[in-house]
């Protein structure tokens, strides 16, 4: 282990587990209302009448009509609205909200508030969607003649569905008016997003808008667009009421309403001539919701990974983010990613079916290399680690022997194992962090020879401020405790860009180093001294253009081996899961608990999208599981028995040799697990999650 | 009026018998260590210690606890067990996002009250009803084991 992964106890330990520490809601104010939203009740209607009941003195209610600035709020595309105009998009669209000092007679207004629809026909199922948000395709090699030309063409269809981010904290903001400016502060990832977002909306200039992120119960993608809506819904009625207003979700709230992962189907058309695969014709969709948020973004990196970590010579990828009168989509770690490896991982398994051959061997065939070129024409620039990822697979879990052993098997209890190789492109998609992010850091030395960090990226549980204050510390050669770092407030940090797509270590951790070691060089004991440092992107990189869809991508990219081992018992159509193995390539692990409390979490968070996580819509598109009752997400007795491994990989251009490591693990669950199933249960499956409902399909003889 | 013992005080709640404990901590006490994560007794993010059992705060109504003993993470920090337990689950970084936190070192409590030596799968059994999101339950397993051997004679 390299001495920066030596773990040291976390900054953030103390407050949290004492209980001190201060979420959104832990705070009231002097005056203080507190909101909640109307949503709407349809997946598609036109707004004809509300009728509002009689409103009490102190208790206001907020719509459209009260927007100040545009009411739109500013994520990539600004077609979401803050408060709904004369249709709802979806179930939950949010038509207004009533605001007062007592949460009980505000929701009293609401249950009496009426809203007439003229109901529209939604579309809910995103293969009759007739809305393309945003469509991208890349090509190489020559597809045509390889499917020409092939022997035999397979195609097959991969289905995934929602996942909700269930962090345990939900949504929540605060805002406040004070002297002609607004302060928003609440459970947030990237508070310069909500700041660009509150400015928009309440027409100010940005000088005027304060963001602050409180402590954070969790975020996972789902806290980085969507508290941009609730800021700004929020900010809307504290300006109107000129006071405090606090809104906090409710769960049921938060889950049916909130973003979560997109669902996809993705359709591979894979050409084999003389034993070889020689290309591969993909169409990725995914169910964007009602409005586009993040919908490009996650598009592109779930395209992107389409092809797995395969060498193909010949690979067209077409993609499309389609709209549906359903829940908005969004940021769940992984980004994309976890849909189009499922399928990939699939289809491989299947191709190496039909080819006599187990899936190992074939895809051990066409795993890539360093010096390999990626999907879209970049380069994969360092070594990649998959072989001996896969030997310590091998030696951990007996994976060859177990696989041979549970091919036809009878019974009632059935043992089947799964295994999946994969990679996390680490930091933004294409030439996002160059182009628009342009990150900036701060580090602020004290005339006491304290030094703070100051920077926009937000510990939500993944460790941030220790690794930053690590890095800071080691760098100047002092201790922990001189290092300070606070939430981040928008009036004290620079915009050193968003909490998200596994950038925040490795590139925002990256400028403090360089600021760290510009600051060693220029220390002058007991004076001031404050060091900015700017985002370069680093030479070697083949720029990427989104017009093209060529160039790399990322710069480097994080590498995992998963497998799993399950026991079907026939009778009940339950699965045990046996053991859950992860071998993962995150560079120098800046904390090694840290990285091991990464990698767990996120495995058992993947294992849940692959086993049990199952959320859908009904007929009228609400959806169905908005609650921990009815949406299943793993406890302590699932998977008792998961062991993750590290192998060190040092990143050249990172700091301390680290890379992006936050989403990583989540990324190859599903497929492991389906292929585990498969194994035990002796036929092909093409969805996840595969729940003990599709298995009791299986064994009824019906279609997966 | 609901009289009962909160963190080793004697008080009186002024609530309605049919409020949740939870929101009665939250609002009238301000004990903000307890936190709301779903209301449904699902989470068990409002753990708290009633008369010596791990509950869902969110499940009982006010009324109930006349007389009772009620202890939060407020009450519970002051005690040499939990600083056994702080040691050992900062030594294994088991806190991430901090929400689970306070009902889970509650629950670390009620499991080591019961049975100081526990098995790994006692242990999971008895945080089984504390969802945790971020750590995947191995660091706070490990915690616990470590806590129960380190903390020999505290409970």
């Amino acid at each position: 282990m390299e001495a920066i992964s030596k773990p040291v106890k976390k900054k953030d330990h103390d407050s949290k587990l004492s209980g001190r520490a201060l979420y959104v809601d832990d705070h009231v104010l002097e005056g203080m209302l507190l909101g909640r939203l109307l949503h709407s009740a349809k997946a598609k209607a036109r707004i004809t009448r509300i009728i509002l009941p009689e409103l009490p003195e102190g208790y206001y209610v907020v719509d459209k009509n009260d927007v100040p600035g545009i009411n739109q709020v500013h994520i990539v595309q600004d077609d979401t609205p803050i408060y709904v105009e004369d249709t709802v998009e979806y179930v939950g669209d949010p038509i207004l909200m009533v605001v007062g000092p007592e949460l009980k007679e505000v929701e009293r207004i609401l249950n009496e508030i009426v809203v007439v629809y003229e109901e529209l026909v939604p579309v809910l199922d995103m293969l009759k969607s007739d809305t393309v948000f945003f469509n991208y395709n890349y090509a190489k090699g020559d597809i045509r003649k390889a499917l020409k030309e092939a022997d035999r063409v397979f195609i097959e269809t991969f289905q995934t569905g929602y996942q909700e981010q269930a962090y345990l904290e939900t949504q929540g903001m605060l805002a406040y008016p004070h002297a002609g400016r607004m302060t928003v502060r609440g459970s947030l990832q990237c508070p310069y997003y909500v700041h660009g977002a509150v400015a928009k909306a309440l027409g100010y200039e940005e000088k005027d808008v304060q963001i602050i992120q409180d402590v954070t119960g969790g975020g996972f993608g789902g806290k980085e667009a969507f508290p941009s809506i609730l800021a700004c819904q929020t900010a809307v009625v504290a300006k109107k009421a000129n006071k405090p207003v606090k809104v906090i979700f409710e769960r049921r709230e938060d889950m049916e309403f909130t973003s979560k992962r997109h669902p996809s189907i993705c359709t591979y058309k894979v050409a084999v001539k003389d034993g070889e695969i020689t290309g591969m014709d993909i169409d990725v969709l995914f169910n964007s919701g009602a409005y586009t948020t993040l919908s490009p973004v996650v598009l592109q990196r779930g395209m992107i990974c389409a092809n797995g970590v395969y060498r193909l010579d010949n690979l067209r990828v077409v993609g499309r983010a389609v709209k549906t009168n359903t829940v908005p989509c969004g940021a769940h770690r992984g980004f994309g990613a976890p849909q189009t490896f499922f399928a990939v991982e699939m289809m491989m398994n299947h191709l190496a079916k039909e080819m006599g051959l187990d899936s190992l061997e074939l895809k051990q065939k066409y795993m890539v290399k360093q010096g390999d070129s990626t999907s879209t024409g970049g380069k994969y620039h360092f070594h990649v680690p998959l072989p001996e990822m896969i030997e310590q697979i091998e030696e951990l879990t007996n994976y060859r022997e177990k696989r041979r052993q549970y091919r036809n098997q009878t019974g009632r209890y059935r043992k089947g194992i799964g295994m999946s190789r994969f990679f996390h492109g680490c930091g933004f998609t294409g030439s996002g962090e160059r182009d628009i992010i342009k990150a900036v850091v701060r580090i602020r030395k004290n005339p006491d020879d304290t030094v703070e960090i100051l920077a926009s990226n937000s510990d939500i549980g993944q460790g941030l401020k220790t690794t930053f204050s690590k890095i800071v510390a080691d760098t100047l050669g002092i201790s922990l405790d001189r290092v300070l770092i606070e939430n981040p407030d928008t009036d004290r940090v620079p915009d050193s860009g968003p909490t998200v797509a596994s950038r925040s270590l490795m590139t925002v951790g990256g400028l403090l180093k360089r600021a760290a070691d510009r600051l060693k060089q220029e220390w002058q004991a007991g004076e001031e001294q404050v060091i900015e440092e700017h985002f370069v992107e680093p030479d070697f990189v083949i720029p990427f253009s989104i017009v093209e869809f060529k160039g790399d991508a990322y710069p480097t990219y994080s590498w995992s081996v998963n497998a799993i081992e399950v026991e079907v018992d026939t009778l009940t159509a339950t699965t045990k899961i046996l053991g859950a193995w992860g071998t993962f390539d995150v560079g120098v692990p800046v904390d090694m608990n840290i990285i091991l409390g990464q990698m767990e979490g996120g495995f058992l968070q993947g294992i849940g999208y692959a086993s049990m996580e199952e959320m859908n819509c009904n007929e009228q598109g609400m959806i169905r599981n908005n609650s921990f009752s009815d949406y299943i997400i793993p406890t302590a007795l699932d998977v008792p028995n998961l062991v993750t491994k590290i192998i060190n990989n040092p990143y050249t251009h990172g700091p301390y040799g680290a890379k992006g490591a936050g989403e990583l693990p989540l990324v190859g669950a599903a497929p492991a697990y389906v292929e585990a199933m498969e194994n035990a249960l002796g036929v092909n499956l093409n969805k996840a999650p595969f729940t003990p409902e599709d298995t009791m399909r299986v064994l009824l003889g019906g279609l997966n | 009026m609901v009289k009962f013992m909160l963190n080793g005080q004697e008080v009186v709640s002024k609530s309605q018998a049919n409020q949740r404990l939870l929101d009665v901590l939250r609002h009238e006490f301000r004990i903000t260590g307890v936190k709301c994560g779903c209301k449904e007794g699902e989470c068990g993010a409002c753990s708290v210690i009633l008369d010596g059992k791990l509950v869902n705060s969110c499940l009982v109504a006010l009324g109930s606890i006349e007389g009772s003993t009620v202890t939060t993470i407020e009450g519970y920090r002051e005690t040499e067990r939990y600083a056994a337990l702080d040691k050992a689950y900062a030594s294994v970084s088991a806190v991430q996002c901090g929400f689970c936190i306070p009902g889970m070192i509650l629950a670390s409590e009620c499991i080591l009250a019961k049975n100081p030596n526990p098995t790994e799968a006692e242990i999971r059994a008895g945080i089984s009803g504390n969802l945790c999101r971020c750590t995947g339950y191995n660091a706070i397993v490990k915690a616990i084991s470590i806590a129960a051997e380190e903390g020999k004679g505290l409970w």
